[in-house]
């Protein structure tokens, strides 16, 4: 008999090649995804005339700067350059690369699932911290820095330290028009944005259980906002629904070998966490943030908090915030005039993203500009199979091709300084999606409220007697 | 990269919270090469306004010679960017001193010799007291593991094998190449009981529509 262990003990069992005397552990990587932003990392390599180890592992798309118009002309020599420097890198060292005539080009994190390239019991890295959201699939997957890509590169090993464990247990169901993003603003609000931090969060509970794919990729892609670098999901039934027959999934006799491994991909019932966490999926309403702090969250029908009511050190957080996202103390977070909105990224680009977007939109016109990106070329084709891109356009807003856009502005995609644009990206960080931008984070349906109604709204009324 | 053990140098202090990557170095200067150096974008819309002008306010503008901050909790928090790592210590940062770093700065920041110093939050209220938004001698003692500002001495936290390292100067690399017969034996074992693992290569392409 074995102790009983977490699903994170056991991913990382299964990784560790050898453990240090000091506690670091060496642990092997299945895939390796890397884009334009690993450019660094690449150049370290080629300063020690290094090979890359398993480029069979490995895997190119061009992403972050990807431009969402007029591909065949990139006109920023800029964005040009790490185009052409990832794909340089890419067929020097015989890489599959996703570049941007791909059919398969789309952001790191939607494409590795769609592809099933992404799987339950792996360890995948990517230079990129929303690489929590392979979790999902009940894979230990993590973001890291270009020094550590470097070393994944030459090596397929990286070192790194246990994470404690936190497991957020999710009871009961999320309401109607209550999304994984809500559920996930909610948790980040209570315990800080550095609230799991040196953690490795378990989402488990039913109301985690009855998310789809597209929701539980969400949850987990936001781990890192509230600090954790891993947010794991045990496979279940949907997990295989999802990956059966993907591109790059196991196929023939490996599928049902592979499809019985991963039944073992669950915490034991016994298993010891350092940290539960306990959330009523009943108490979670629709969420928006109100400051620079993915923690800055709130209720869509509270009002923005004064910091007169706070203590010292909170207070001047608050002010700060407030003063920069230009708000007023005490007056309701509904009917605050947005300018533009924006669906995409790897936390909200998903087809069921586009589709929830949409039924708020359909037969309906946006009062403000907006952009909509879907996250790959993948979703792309299936929104347009499905009519999507014409409820957005119909709507008034831009359809465009897939990339991290606007999500963090590397591409041009930008919003003005001082502009306020409802976001369904992850980050509300100053300066994020530009200079002076004014972000408000929350789900694709939430944006789409604020887009007909030009200003931070409550979808749940534009939702009766649809869907 | 140089290991390191003592370090005597000049602190500030810049007492907000969740100083995050995004301005630590703004995404629009990242496609930089790293010999252009990155000093230069060091918390940039902080330091310069919108058209391009030194805030002569601005702490670090004043005291361009600081090579120890000190922050509020949260600092580094967010993206994975080692360029927010890059741009501290092209400005010259040996150490930053706060409550609490983002896990994945934090690694960055010990790779690159950069010693993310974890305090109490009240130790760093006293810091920022004594510092009183001007500069002041730091003292930094890696293996006893205290710093000394303003003759104010604090303890921190650091990882045992983070700290380790930052003395040392390892690099990853070659110390893991001291390993490949454990890592090639890895993975063939993992071949042999997980075949799956590997992707398919027989992958149908689709054509370009």
């Amino acid at each position: 008999m074995t102790a009983p262990a977490t699903l994170i003990d056991k991913l990382w069992d299964a990784h560790e090649i050898l453990r240090r005397e000091d506690g670091a552990s060496l642990l092997w990587i299945d895939r390796h995804l890397v884009h334009e932003g690993s450019h660094h990392a690449f150049a370290r390599l080629a300063a020690r005339q290094l090979p890359v180890a398993e480029p069979a592992l490995t895997f190119a798309v061009v992403d972050h700067y990807a431009p969402t118009r007029d591909r065949d002309h990139v006109a920023d020599p800029d964005v040009a350059r790490m185009i052409a420097t990832l794909g340089g890198n890419a067929r020097a060292h015989g890489l599959r690369e996703f570049d941007l005539g791909d059919p398969w080009q789309g952001i790191v994190h939607v494409i590795g699932p769609e592809l099933g390239l992404t799987l339950p019991g792996l360890a995948i890295t990517c230079g990129d911290s929303h690489s929590s959201t392979h979790g999902a699939f009940g894979a230990l997957a993590f973001g890291i820095g270009a020094t550590e890509v470097a070393h994944v590169l030459a090596t397929q090993t990286v070192w790194q330290r246990r994470p404690k464990t936190l497991r957020i247990s999710v009871s009961g169901t999320l309401s109607p028009a209550v999304t994984a993003k809500d559920l996930a603003l909610h948790w980040i609000a209570e315990l800080g944005a550095d609230g799991a931090r040196g953690h490795a969060i378990e989402y488990a509970g039913p109301a985690v259980r009855a998310l789809s794919m597209e929701g539980r990729m969400t949850l987990c892609n936001l781990s890192i906002e509230g600090g954790a670098r891993f947010g794991v999901i045990s496979p279940d039934e949907t997990t295989v629904a999802y990956l059966e027959a993907r591109p790059y999934a196991p196929a023939g006799a490996d599928w049902p070998a592979a499809v019985a491994q991963w039944q073992g991909l669950r915490s034991d019932p016994e298993a010891q966490f350092d940290r539960e966490i306990e959330i009523d999926g009943q108490a979670v309403a629709p969420t928006v943030t109100w400051g620079t702090s993915p923690e800055e969250a709130l209720p869509i029908t509270a009002r923005i908090p004064d910091p007169a009511t706070r203590p010292a050190r909170k207070a001047a957080q608050a002010r700060a915030a407030l003063a920069y996202m230009g708000l007023e103390p005490g007056r309701p977070l509904i009917g605050v005039p947005v300018d533009q909105v924006f669906i995409g990224s790897c936390t909200n680009g998903r087809i069921e993203d586009l589709r929830q977007a949409a039924l708020v939109l359909r037969g309906r016109k946006a009062k403000v500009p907006g952009l909509v990106s879907p996250g790959s070329s993948q979703v792309k084709r299936q929104a347009e199979r499905e009519g999507l891109d014409r409820v957005f356009a119909e709507a008034g807003l831009d359809w465009v091709a897939s990339g991290c856009s606007m999500c963090v502005g590397m591409n041009g995609d930008v919003v003005a300084p001082g502009k306020r644009c409802a976001s369904s990206t992850n980050r509300n960080f100053r300066g994020r999606q530009g200079r002076g931008a004014r972000t408000h984070l929350m789900s694709p349906a939430m944006v789409a409220a604020a887009a007909v109604t030009g200003a931070l709204a409550d979808v749940r009324p534009l939702l009766q007697g649809r869907g | 990269m140089a290991g390191w053990e003592r370090h005597e140098g000049v602190a500030v202090s810049l007492p907000l919270e969740g100083i995050d990557t995004d301005q630590l170095i703004p995404a629009r200067f990242m496609s930089a090469p790293r010999s252009a150096g990155y000093g230069g974008f060091l918390l940039h819309d902080m330091r310069f306004d919108p058209d391009g002008a030194l805030r002569p306010e601005m702490v670090l503008n004043r005291h361009p010679e600081a090579s120890v901050l000190v922050a509020r909790r949260n600092f580094g928090s967010g993206s994975s960017r080692e360029a927010a790592v890059y741009a501290l210590a092209d400005f010259g940062i040996r150490a930053v001193i706060a409550p609490s770093f983002g896990d994945i700065f934090a690694a960055n920041a010990v790779n690159n010799g950069l010693l993310p110093a974890q305090v109490s939050p009240d130790a760093v209220e006293r810091l920022i007291a004594a510092l009183n938004g001007g500069a002041a001698p730091a003292r930094i003692d890696l293996a006893v593991g205290t710093v000394t500002i303003a003759g104010q001495a604090i303890d921190f936290a650091l990882d045992a094998i983070w700290k380790r390292k930052l003395i040392n100067g390892w690099d990853d690399i070659d110390l893991t190449a001291s390993h490949r017969a454990e890592i090639a034996g890895f993975a063939d074992r993992r071949r042999r009981a997980a075949p799956w693992v590997w992707p398919a290569r027989d992958v149908r392409e689709p054509r370009a529509e």
